[in-house]
């Protein structure tokens, strides 16, 4: 990314107008197919048009998403309008359908997971980009993308047969007997619910969280470390005064990130979070988020407008991670052209 | 003075300390994820578990040899769709696009592509596909799985590319090739290994990939290599037993993770092999 500015090897070689031939009037930019004397190549230009063509797929994708997804939801956007967002009911053979349940599912599960995510991978973030020797980082940083190669059905299997008993057994009796006078942790344990979904995103959301931060600290110029160890800082005093203010808003940008991501993780939320579609204050008890209604029910909905519904969920989801994203990814390049950054983001 | 560098010191320390056990916790789920593999798993593979089908229940035995199958099937086509677009995009914004806007918003959709939920992606294929076939099918799945390949494969080839001296194409162009040649010829072939990793990575992301298969290609019990029908993979598989009520399916359940994750892993290490021998040859 970092050296897309001068690469431009090609304008330089060929596509300059030589100054005997051709007329100064043509700039050659837009004509980047012809050769030093003028010749159109026809072989440069359709591989150029082709390759072009290639890229807008992507682009085209994305919109023809954005246009199918609402085409999907239009008979359930018409009946309910804003009102699904807030309707609590779901209830297909009476043909009602309220998302907020599934909002409310999603909306905890993932904030109960940047609860926990965002600390510790700052933590991990600054150990690898500031004080790990090189070797740790390297092998280290290995480690952390393989946390976040385990697909996630696979996580969904030990969330139901490691992480839920665990929790069952152990976490949510200490929890309840430690702060049980809140309305958060009461009810029985149970193993699967909020808080297994919330603890299986949470990990699932650390590499993510993880490695973009790393990249945006090791971005934040060398200079200004050894001008806070030259006047004495010690490395904690430096990473707080000189790199994290730097780096601050790719630090947002990362958690945004992850937010994203935990927002339409499907499969090991799924498994784990007992779905249910029912709005309890216990982080205990089960609950449902978008995704899992969408995994769960999306095969065996029976009429259009149920249909409609679970696709108006999928449209809700992908305009807001899109949406988070795209400002997720804002924050991360600003810090990403900081000059003279220690790193390549 | 004294008292106050040192409490600096333990400060320092302190913080220090902590970033040192959130990152030993960080990695604690990764090992019990694979301590609980090796242990579960390895005992439900056998020869017949890679070769046999699914048994209905209450019979033991049987295998997942259509999940095998299926998820190979799968991951091929979504190579077909996925590298050539996921190249040539890569090739369009190395060689040609430079800073131009029509580039950046290519650059900017491939990264807020790969952010999208691949759920999302299952809902797209479906009203695209699924719909107009009326049935759910392999071609389906192949083709969800291909455009979430694609902007991973479309990234490692822009930056790969980049890092190809331009004298290489100096050279070419002093040959006489034309520009489309020298690309193919020479610019592509001294990335190759690197855009090798990127697809690599690629297909190890998809390949484990449940949710946008969910409703595409879904499953099938049988053998199939139409790309028309129904076509089961691992890890659907993995997730329907999983959730079944039944101890012998658990068991297969573990034994077809380790596959997965087996899988995915030698994936990522060979990856990872490959960067690190490119970068000590430089």
């Amino acid at each position: 990314m970092a050296r897309g500015a001068e690469h431009r090897a090609w304008d330089g070689l060929d596509g300059r107008p030589s100054r005997r031939g051709e007329s100064a009037a043509t700039p050659a930019r837009r004509r980047p197919w012809l050769s030093r004397d003028g010749e159109v190549n026809l072989g440069d230009l359709v591989f150029r048009q082709v390759t072009a063509l290639f890229a807008a797929g992507t682009v085209l994708t994305l919109a023809a998403m954005a246009i199918q997804m609402t085409r999907a939801s239009a008979l359930s956007l018409e009946r309910f309008g804003l009102r699904f967002l807030v309707g609590r009911d779901w209830d297909p053979v009476r043909e009602l359908f309220g998302a907020l349940p599934f909002i409310y599912g999603t909306l905890v599960s993932s904030l109960l997971a940047l609860l926990i995510a965002v600390p510790v991978s700052l933590g991990v973030a600054i150990y690898l980009a500031e004080l790990a020797p090189l070797w740790i980082r390297r092998s280290l940083g290995f480690v952390i993308e393989l946390l976040a190669a385990i697909p996630s059905v696979v996580y969904g299997l030990w969330g139901i047969f490691v992480l839920a008993p665990w929790l069952r057994g152990t976490v949510e009796p200490a929890l309840q007997r430690a702060l049980g006078f809140l309305p958060l942790f009461r009810g029985t344990p149970r193993g699967v619910g909020m808080l297994a979904g919330g603890v299986i995103l949470a990990i699932m959301i650390l590499p993510t969280i993880a490695s973009v931060s790393r990249d945006v600290m090791r971005a934040v110029p060398n200079s200004l470390r050894e001008g806070a160890l030259a006047l004495g800082a010690t490395r904690w005093e430096t990473v707080r005064a000189a790199v994290l203010p730097q780096a601050r808003s790719g630090i947002v940008g990362a958690i945004i990130l992850g937010l994203g991501r935990a927002l339409g993780e499907t499969m090991a939320v799924t498994m784990v979070i007992g779905n249910r579609a029912e709005i309890s204050a216990s982080l205990f008890a089960p609950s449902y988020t978008m995704a899992s209604v969408i995994a769960n029910e999306y095969t065996e909905a029976s009429g259009d407008l149920y249909l409609a519904a679970l696709s108006e969920l999928g449209l809700i989801l992908f305009g807001v991670t899109l949406a988070l994203n795209l400002i997720a990814r804002l924050l991360v390049w600003r810090v990403g052209r900081l000059p003279g950054g220690a790193g390549r983001l | 003075m004294n008292s106050r560098g040192s409490r600096r010191r333990l400060k320092d320390l302190l913080a220090r300390g902590t970033c040192v056990a959130f990152t030993l916790l960080a990695v604690v789920p990764l090992a019990s994820v694979l301590l609980y593999l090796g242990a579960k798993g390895v005992s439900g593979l056998s020869w017949s578990f890679f070769t046999e089908l699914p048994r209905p229940v209450g019979e033991s035995g049987g295998g997942m040899a259509n999940a095998f199958g299926g998820t190979l099937f799968l991951v091929g086509l979504a190579c077909a769709v996925g590298i050539p677009v996921g190249v040539l995009s890569g090739v369009y914004l190395a060689e040609f696009g430079g800073r131009g806007r029509f580039a950046s918003v290519v650059r900017f959709s491939a990264d807020v592509m790969s952010g999208v939920p691949s759920i999302a992606v299952g809902i797209f294929v479906y009203t695209l596909v699924v719909l107009s076939m009326r049935r759910f099918s392999a071609l389906a799945g192949g083709i969800a799985l291909g455009i979430l390949m694609v902007p991973t494969i479309m990234r490692t080839t822009e930056e790969l590319l980049k890092l190809v001296p331009d004298s290489l194409r100096e050279a070419g162009l002093a040959l006489g090739l034309p520009k489309w040649r020298v690309i193919l010829r020479v610019v592509l072939r001294t990335g190759a290994s690197g855009i090798a990793t990127g697809i690599m990575l690629a297909v190890a992301r998809v390949a484990g990939e449940t949710a946008p298969l969910l409703f595409t290609a879904f499953n099938n019990r049988f053998w199939s290599a139409r790309l028309d029908r129904p076509m089961g993979s691992l890890p659907v598989q993995v997730y329907t037993y999983a959730v079944s009520p039944y101890a012998e399916w658990h068991q297969q359940a573990w034994a077809a993770a380790l596959v997965l994750v087996g899988m995915v892993l030698v994936l990522n290490v060979l990856a990872r092999l490959l960067t690190w021998s490119r970068g000590g040859s430089r």
